[in-house]
């Protein structure tokens, strides 16, 4: 068992609880942060011998774009949002956190179902990645912040990131980049319309923006 | 030999209050201040134990046995709980589960007691105090239940025996998120910040001291000594997973988990002055998530 | 010639962003879809080479969706002049609720618009699989400020709800990228995910991990086709975009996220899953019709029938897709028809709403004798996208209905029948509503041409196709739909 992979495994997993049990936007923020590079050196933990020049490129983007860029930018529609924290989500602090619980056996389930053709790097790998992607998903729906709906779209994408990571090792290092810039420019993009949101309805609750429907006209 | 078996239970309730005593000095240090002296716990006990009691008419035998069964439940406790490289004297299989009991059952006693005044104010603390249980239970029996796991054994003594170099290079990961589960239930169970102040003079953010307000002389000298013993309990099952020092000579190891012990204590001052108490709407959420990762641990250990 | 479909296309997006002269912008716009058009044509004439080691080609498939996107941009290139006039900059008031609204600037829309055609183009020639990835999220990203056009609360809903949803059904098909690539390790090595590639290892790839596969692709783009359940962001979108927009996101973009589900579904037949693949096509397109059937009749907002339709229309996609065979061919030729057709109806709403100040059914009267072209256009679009004679989707419809009863399976053609039988009475009503009747509540004046030619264009390639299909366009379906299995 690789032991510095599984305490970044394990690392990986204890963000993605914070963030189910956490109300404060900014510590939620540093937190995906914290996942996101965290994953960063996952991609350095999980290469292979050889292509550790290649692992070691993507780390260092990785690490810069999730771990700097993202926060400065999300903590600057924050502030410019003047929200602190989550309040009222749809599913209470504590009832999220037995969510996480629930999730976390379903990943572990999943990551067996799944037949790998090659012995695994670590048999947390896919639980984890699943799990991360689960809660991700979770965040989505379950809060009513735009900010935080943009940050469970973050850490599903670092769910997904975390999969290929670990499992596929043979990704052009230009493909990596492209969907790394793909989603630097999208959470740029869901910034900007966060800012707008604010402007146009003095609130970021997207539970509240509900005037488009079918039928109650 | 049967002299070093009992060698736990009699530390525990010769230094428990010791304990506090290095708690209080840190907190008073950290404040600027220099701090009651090392001894003071000890002056406090024998001071209280030869005063008189006053009971209150409304108060039935429920009230004069609740610090009597806390204390007997402390120290039995205390016999459970191994120290350093010395088995406790009361191991068997399952012995975790008695352990858990027999905490519940002086904190039930205790809630009793308080309910047994009549006064709004000890039920208040009563009352919060059960529901912070409901919390706390499961954090620490789920921790228990992974360490067992982890050591193929039901016994306390067997378990923290097994938790040397060796386990913590295989099972790093589950055993330091069994460390942060239990030092939570450590500071919850104890009454310690971040989820009550024990130094607090309004009644409102009390827990644990409003329960124990009527009482006076012996009873609270009880009171007292049952809180530092079971405040020593927790610590060495702490000491015991987090210092794995398992030399095989037992005085050694016996050094080794009285200095973490000690270190533990001023730990514990450090955190009480860096942080605030949590909001008691919070305090449920901090304790699901020592439950939370003595799952995660659970989960680690059983794949 | 790969790159004369790009690189104009891009190169006139970012200028976009810097010229200052409103006129000299839409020269630009006019400019590069006239390249983009030429280009395209071109690779009619002569197949493109592969470039950049196989990573961008044009086969059948790609050239046949490009060239819808190309004649669609063209023909909104020369309305978005008009429309681009008519609206100029400064506040204006809100059709709906009366509150004062302002409009993204110029610059911003026609740079939006041409980096989005990029996306799509790029789409439609990636051959790796990340790179397809890439370009759809990068479609999304360049859509959303389309769709934020008019700065009012309600087209900013609708983009937030685009964004985020999309964003995700997008990163799920991320996921369906990685288990793909796991389906294509053999020990420590992966194959390179390359269309050919792939489809050449068929029977060597992992089935369960290649199911999976498949199935996140199909929900993760089919949440960007607007298959049903996942078609909830598009009737807010399409309505609430400027019609310009609507009418490519309808008629191009459904048609390039559709195409990341093909590429997948080839892989599948390529490993003798291809029942797999188009039993699920036929269920998701099913379910599409009979979500549009529920949800088109008793509409009020015109724009918002037309985005149902769109999700009808893809529906039908799929479940000819799903029944293979000469269906296919069918239901390539409908992704035509409904994108030219879809396109054109669009472009006549934006008159509509232009003239009439209202997005409500209820409010348009008389259109056949205040804005007589555009009403001709608006009931001909109307035939033409219910599948009447003598329009082409009748023809493809009807192709991929006696495909279902060749094989035999009478309740899916039923079902099939009783959706558009729906759809048709739902959209009757509406559409008849708004052309007939006296003139009431519409401004006079003339009807400018530019917003009339290129969707009379439209209009009247889809009769023809009604009329007759042209060998080669049947030829290049056909070799189109046998790529798909």
């Amino acid at each position: 068992m690789n032991a510095p992979l599984d305490a970044i495994l394990v690392g990986i997993l204890l963000t993605g609880f914070l963030l189910l049990g956490s109300s404060r936007l900014v510590s939620c923020i540093r937190t995906v942060a914290l996942q996101g590079m965290l994953l960063g050196f996952l991609t350095l933990a999980a290469a292979e011998r050889d292509a550790v020049g290649r692992a070691a490129v993507l780390t260092v983007a990785s690490t810069a774009v999730k771990g700097f860029v993202f926060p400065w930018l999300l903590v600057r529609v924050l502030r410019g949002a003047q929200v602190r924290r989550e309040i009222e989500p749809l599913v209470g602090y504590g009832a999220s956190l037995l969510v996480g619980l629930g999730v976390l056996g379903l990943s572990l389930w999943l990551g067996t179902r799944l037949p790998r053709p090659d012995p695994p790097l670590s048999t947390l790998l896919v639980p984890v990645a699943l799990f991360t992607m689960l809660v991700g998903l979770v965040l989505i729906v379950t809060r009513r912040k735009a900010l935080t709906q943009v940050l469970g779209y973050l850490v599903m994408e670092n769910g997904i990131y975390a999969f290929g990571a670990g499992l596929v090792q043979e990704q052009p290092i230009l493909v990596e980049l492209g969907i790394l810039l793909d989603v630097l420019v999208a959470v740029f993009v869901m910034g900007i319309a966060i800012f707008h949101i604010n402007r146009q309805f003095d609130h970021i609750d997207t539970d509240r923006m509900a005037a488009l429907r079918d039928w109650t006209r | 030999m049967t002299a070093p078996r009992f060698v736990p239970p009699l530390l525990a309730l010769a230094c428990g209050p010791g304990l506090v005593a290095i708690v209080a000095r840190t907190k008073a240090r950290m404040a600027g201040r220099v701090g009651p002296p090392l001894a003071q716990p000890y002056r406090d006990l024998v001071k209280l134990f030869r005063k008189g009691a006053v009971y209150g008419a409304t108060t039935t035998w429920l009230f004069r046995a609740g610090p009597i069964v806390g204390f007997a439940t402390a120290a039995v406790a205390a016999a459970l709980v191994p120290f350093g490289g010395l088995a406790a004297p009361l191991a068997f299989p399952g012995d975790l589960l008695l352990l858990a009991y027999v905490l519940a059952l002086g904190r039930f006693f205790a809630v009793l007691a308080a309910l047994d005044t009549g006064s709004s104010f000890e039920g208040m603390g009563a009352s919060r105090e059960a529901s912070l249980a409901v919390f706390t239970e499961p954090a620490l029996v789920l921790a228990l239940v992974a360490l067992a796991r982890l050591g193929g054994t039901l016994s306390l003594s067997a378990m923290l025996a097994g938790v040397g170099p060796a386990a913590w290079a295989a099972a790093a990961p589950a055993l330091a998120l069994l460390v942060a589960a239990l030092l939570v239930v450590f500071l919850a169970e104890n009454g310690r910040l971040p989820v009550d102040d024990p130094t607090t003079h309004l009644e409102l953010t009390m827990i644990h001291e409003v329960m124990v307000l009527d009482h006076g002389g012996p009873d609270l000298a009880l009171v007292g000594w049952g809180a530092a013993v079971r405040l020593w309990t927790f610590g060495a099952l702490l000491v015991g997973l987090a210092v794995p020092v398992r030399t095989g000579d037992p005085w050694v190891d016996a050094a080794a988990a009285l200095g973490g012990m000690v270190a533990l204590g001023v730990l514990t001052g450090l955190v009480e002055s860096s942080m605030a108490r949590l909001r008691l709407r919070h305090v449920p959420q901090l304790l699901l998530g020592a439950a939370v990762l003595s799952v995660l641990a659970l989960f680690l250990v059983l794949r | 010639m790969i790159a004369a479909l790009l690189l104009p296309v891009v190169a006139a997006g970012v200028l976009a962003f810097f010229v200052r002269a409103d006129a000299l912008r839409r020269v630009l716009l006019v400019g590069a879809a006239g390249a983009h058009a030429a280009a395209t044509a071109a690779t009619w004439l002569a197949e493109p080479a592969p470039v950049w080691g196989g990573w961008l080609a044009l086969d059948a498939l790609g050239r046949l969706f490009l060239s819808i996107t190309s004649a669609l941009f063209l023909a909104a290139a020369a309305y978005a002049v008009g429309y681009l006039r008519r609206e100029g900059e400064g506040a204006r008031r809100d059709f709906e609720e009366g509150l004062l609204f302002d409009n993204a600037p110029e610059a911003a829309f026609t740079g939006c618009l041409l980096l989005f055609v990029a996306a799509m183009t790029l789409v439609t020639l990636a051959q790796r699989f990340g790179l397809l990835w890439v370009a759809l999220e990068a479609t999304t990203l360049a859509s959303a400020p389309l769709i934020y056009f008019h700065r009012h609360h309600r087209s900013l809903e609708a983009t937030w709800k685009y964004l985020l949803i999309c964003s995700v059904g997008i990163a799920l098909a991320l996921l369906g990228n990685f288990f793909l690539g796991v389906a294509a390790t053999t020990g420590r090595t992966t194959l390179p995910l390359l269309v050919p590639d792939l489809r050449a290892a068929g029977p060597m790839l992992h089935v369960p991990w290649l199911k999976t596969a498949f199935l996140l692709f199909l929900v993760g783009y089919g949440t960007k086709v607007g298959l049903a359940p996942l078609h909830t962001w598009l009737p807010d979108a399409h309505s609430e975009a400027p019609s310009v927009v609507s009418a490519l996101l309808s008629g191009a973009l459904l048609n390039c996220a559709l195409l990341g589900v093909l590429r997948a579904e080839q892989v599948c037949a390529a490993a003798g899953l291809a029942p797999f693949g188009r039993e699920l096509l036929v269920g998701f397109g099913l379910l599409s019709m009979a979500a549009a059937a529920v949800f088109i009749p008793g509409q009020t907002d015109y724009k918002r029938m037309l985005a149902y339709s769109s999700v009808e229309h893809m529906g039908i996609v799929a479940f000819g897709l799903g029944l293979g065979g000469v269906a296919a061919t069918g239901a390539l030729l409908h992704a035509v028809n409904h994108s030219l057709g879809k396109a054109m109806m669009f472009l006549v709403a934006g008159n509509i709403l232009a003239r009439y100040r209202s997005k409500a059914t209820g409010d348009v009267r008389g259109l056949l004798r205040v804005l007589p072209a555009s009403g001709v256009l608006w009931v001909a679009g109307f035939l033409a996208i219910t599948g009447s004679p003598p329009f082409g989707p009748f023809l493809s419809e009807l192709t991929i209905l006696r495909a279902a009863l060749d094989q035999g399976r009478i309740a899916l053609a039923v079902g099939f029948v009783a959706s558009l039988v729906v759809v048709f009475v739902g959209m009757a009503t509406s559409v008849l509503g708004m052309a007939q009747g006296s003139a009431e509540g519409a401004r006079g004046g003339r009807e400018p041409w530019l917003g009339i030619a290129p969707a009379a264009a439209l209009g009247a390639v889809v009769l023809g196709l009604g009329v007759w299909v042209p060998s080669t366009l049947w030829t290049a379906l056909e070799a189109a739909a046998r790529l798909v299995g």
